[in-house]
């Protein structure tokens, strides 16, 4: 595995090459362009404001401008999320001509295809920065465990893209349950509302990695707190967890994808 | 120094589409499978313990029959698929012009889509920097660069493909069949290119059909059958090889297209006359099929008729297994005038050394009314085999004749 790694840092240019691809495919003949990037995240936050109402409405409380703020801040995690599995899962299995034609390193295709949605997380963050400063959010010192919690939810992503795709390559079902989890996974998740709304049963929320990772953000944004150490520990044991299991799967398989496309 | 070293390599494919239970597949895909030796009822071997060699600088040309394993040994030398038995290595840079289009993305433009494929058939950003101008003329689609590649004729898709792939200076090349791209001008280009490498000093493994392609590029040949290694060493000993397999299965293929025409209801149904049977001989007694190039060819068949039969024409042909027609006589104008056809006789048909060719051909016999309108009957049954002496290649054309050359 640390040998299959090596190699596929040597194709770094080609990572390159298809991370632009698929960024360039996608804004390309697009009208509204790099716009995209924000327009599921909006969607998402609109969705958000709307069930936070419907809460406010019954607990017959006014709604509060820092519930918002929180959803928008962790509806970005949550879109890098779902898209970079929906893309990855197809990486293989939609570049099949690659996969059984020219050699290289197969763990390029998954890791392009998160990459790419990493680049529009980046993009959204921008616009959510600016938004962030106009609501006078304000900073602290916290704000320095954002890039390790960002690595953690990377780690996470890329471990289960390269599980999923390797899977969907033998199983084409795995594409179908996937779409289906991803779909309702949102409600399982603390993005429109905070764990601690459960009381005491705070952790299991708190059990789903992206929960831990997306509560961490929202408190180290928003809240201006230090994440929970447990749960920051949580956060890193899993996301390790998922990306070794990810990349032994992934190499496991490997030599057998091109035969069993 | 071998460049290439294939040690009892074996490949075990799937037939039909049946997946395995989820019970069997499931584990597999978490713990470490384990490699059956044997053959299940749904597998076959594609390469079966194929050993060779392949040193630094060699040309080497691989051939076979259809489904001998040629594009098995490509996709393992250029790592697609693993061995399922054996070991093979590969030491050096290898780049194949295989397939040279497969990296492009329609929705890309040109330039994008060089740098793309570049990096896929494993380049660096920086080479194709250096290489880009040359590239693009090469491929001589500079004028359209900038569009996206999915408005490109197929032409120019492959020739920017191609003109990619070409310019990686690879150890090791594997070519397949792709130099048949573009028009003239640009397969003298390409031509040109396999020059340069050829004199470079890489490695070549070339797989190909023809064999003149083969003939001119490499010294040694390894030519596989029903996965195995069949023979392997100097094209020129290897080259006859090929040719009888490759005449054997036409000549089965052949039989097999009798047998289903005979089967059919005829509709020629007044049988006049009847052909019983034909004997091929080598005009000293001797009946048999197979002949040398150099052999003397006699034909006699025996007809009845069941009446008269006024000024018959009778034709003779010779057609090679591709149906190219190669000789073709005709009664009235070889100088038989028959005034009626009456009864059972023998006719004999005077082939003398007739110098065909190394190969398979068919014998059609047709008796025809005197104006040429209406065939009594047709025959085409009798196959004879045209073998060589190895020592001597395969030329191309119908003909093999006793040429001697000589100055003056």
């Amino acid at each position: 595995m640390f040998e299959s790694i090596k190699e596929l840092l040597k194709y770094h240019d080609l990572l390159y090459m298809l991370t632009l691809r698929d960024l360039r495919v996608r804004y390309k003949q697009a009208a509204m362009g790099f716009l995209w990037a924000i327009f599921m995240p909006i969607i998402a936050v609109c969705a958000g404001i709307l069930i936070k109402k419907a809460m406010a409405v019954v607990a017959q409380q006014p709604i509060d401008t820092k519930g918002i703020l929180s959803i928008s801040v962790k509806v970005l995690p949550w879109t890098f999320f779902v898209s970079s599995i929906r893309f990855a899962v197809q990486s293989l299995v939609g570049n099949g001509t690659l996969v059984t034609k020219i050699y290289f390193p197969r763990a390029v295709l998954p890791l392009s295809s998160t990459l790419a949605c990493l680049f529009d997380l980046a993009v959204a963050g921008c616009v959510l920065t600016v938004l962030l400063v106009i609501f006078n959010v304000g900073v602290s010192i916290y704000l320095l465990w954002l890039p390790l919690l960002i690595l953690f939810l990377f780690s996470f992503t890329f471990g289960l893209g390269l599980l999923l795709s390797a899977a969907n390559l033998f199983f084409r079902d795995v594409k179908y349950v996937v779409e289906i989890i991803l779909m309702f996974g949102i409600f399982f998740t603390p993005v429109f509302y905070d764990a601690s709304s459960f009381g005491q049963w705070k952790f299991i929320m708190l059990l789903n990695p992206i929960g831990s990772i997306l509560e961490g953000i929202d408190d180290i944004i928003v809240n201006h707190l230090a994440p929970e150490p447990i749960w920051l520990g949580y956060a890193f044991v899993s996301s390790m967890v998922m990306l070794l299991f990810g990349l032994y799967i992934f190499y496991k398989n490997e030599s057998a994808f091109a035969e069993n496309i | 120094m071998n460049v290439i070293e294939f040690n009892s390599v074996y490949k075990k494919f799937k037939k039909g589409e049946k997946f395995n239970s989820i019970r069997d597949s499931l584990p597999n895909f978490f713990r470490k499978t384990i490699v059956k030796n044997e053959l299940d009822e749904r597998e076959f071997w594609a390469v079966k313990n194929v050993n060779f060699d392949i040193k630094k600088g060699d040309v080497v040309g691989i051939m076979g029959p259809n489904g001998a394993g040629k594009s098995t040994i490509l996709k393992l030398l250029s790592r697609i698929i693993v061995p399922t038995k054996g070991s093979m290595t590969i030491n050096g840079r290898l780049s194949a012009l295989i397939e040279v289009t497969a990296g492009f993305h329609p929705e890309l433009t040109g330039r994008e889509n060089v740098y793309l494929n570049g990096t896929i058939l494993g380049m660096r950003r920086k080479e194709i920097d250096e290489k880009f101008d040359e590239i693009v003329e090469f491929s001589g689609v500079s004028e359209f660069i900038d569009t996206p590649v999915k408005r490109y004729s197929s032409g120019m898709y492959s020739r920017l493909g191609f003109s990619v792939a070409a310019h990686m200076d690879p150890e090791i090349l594997l070519v397949d069949e792709v130099l048949a791209v573009g028009d003239m001008a640009f397969q003298a280009k390409c031509a040109q290119k396999m020059r340069e490498l050829l004199s470079s000093g890489s490695t070549i493994v070339l797989v190909s059909h023809q064999l003149d392609m083969i003939q001119s590029l490499c010294k040694r040949a390894v030519l596989l059958n029903h996965g195995e290694v069949q023979k392997d060493g100097p094209v020129g000993e290897v080259i006859p090889h090929y040719q009888n397999i490759v005449n054997q299965q036409n000549e089965e293929e052949m039989r097999r297209k009798i047998n289903l025409s005979e089967n059919r209801v005829k509709v020629d149904t007044a049988g006049l006359i009847d052909i019983h049977k034909v004997i091929i001989s080598d005009g000293q007694k001797n009946i048999k099929n197979d002949f040398s190039t150099e052999d003397s060819i006699v034909v006699e068949f025996q007809y009845e008729t069941k009446k008269h039969l006024e000024q018959p024409i009778i034709i003779f042909n010779i057609t090679r297994a591709d149906g190219v027609l190669c000789c073709s006589s005709r009664s009235d104008k070889a100088g038989l005038k028959i005034n009626t056809l009456n009864g059972v006789g023998n006719l004999r048909i005077h082939l003398g050394q007739i110098f065909l060719a190394p190969g398979i051909y068919l014998i059609k016999i047709s008796i025809w009314d005197k104006e040429m309108i209406h065939p009594y009957i047709e025959r085409s049954k009798e196959i004879i085999r045209i073998q060589t002496n190895e020592s001597i290649t395969q030329s191309p054309g119908v003909f093999m004749p006793k040429i001697t050359w000589e100055i003056k």
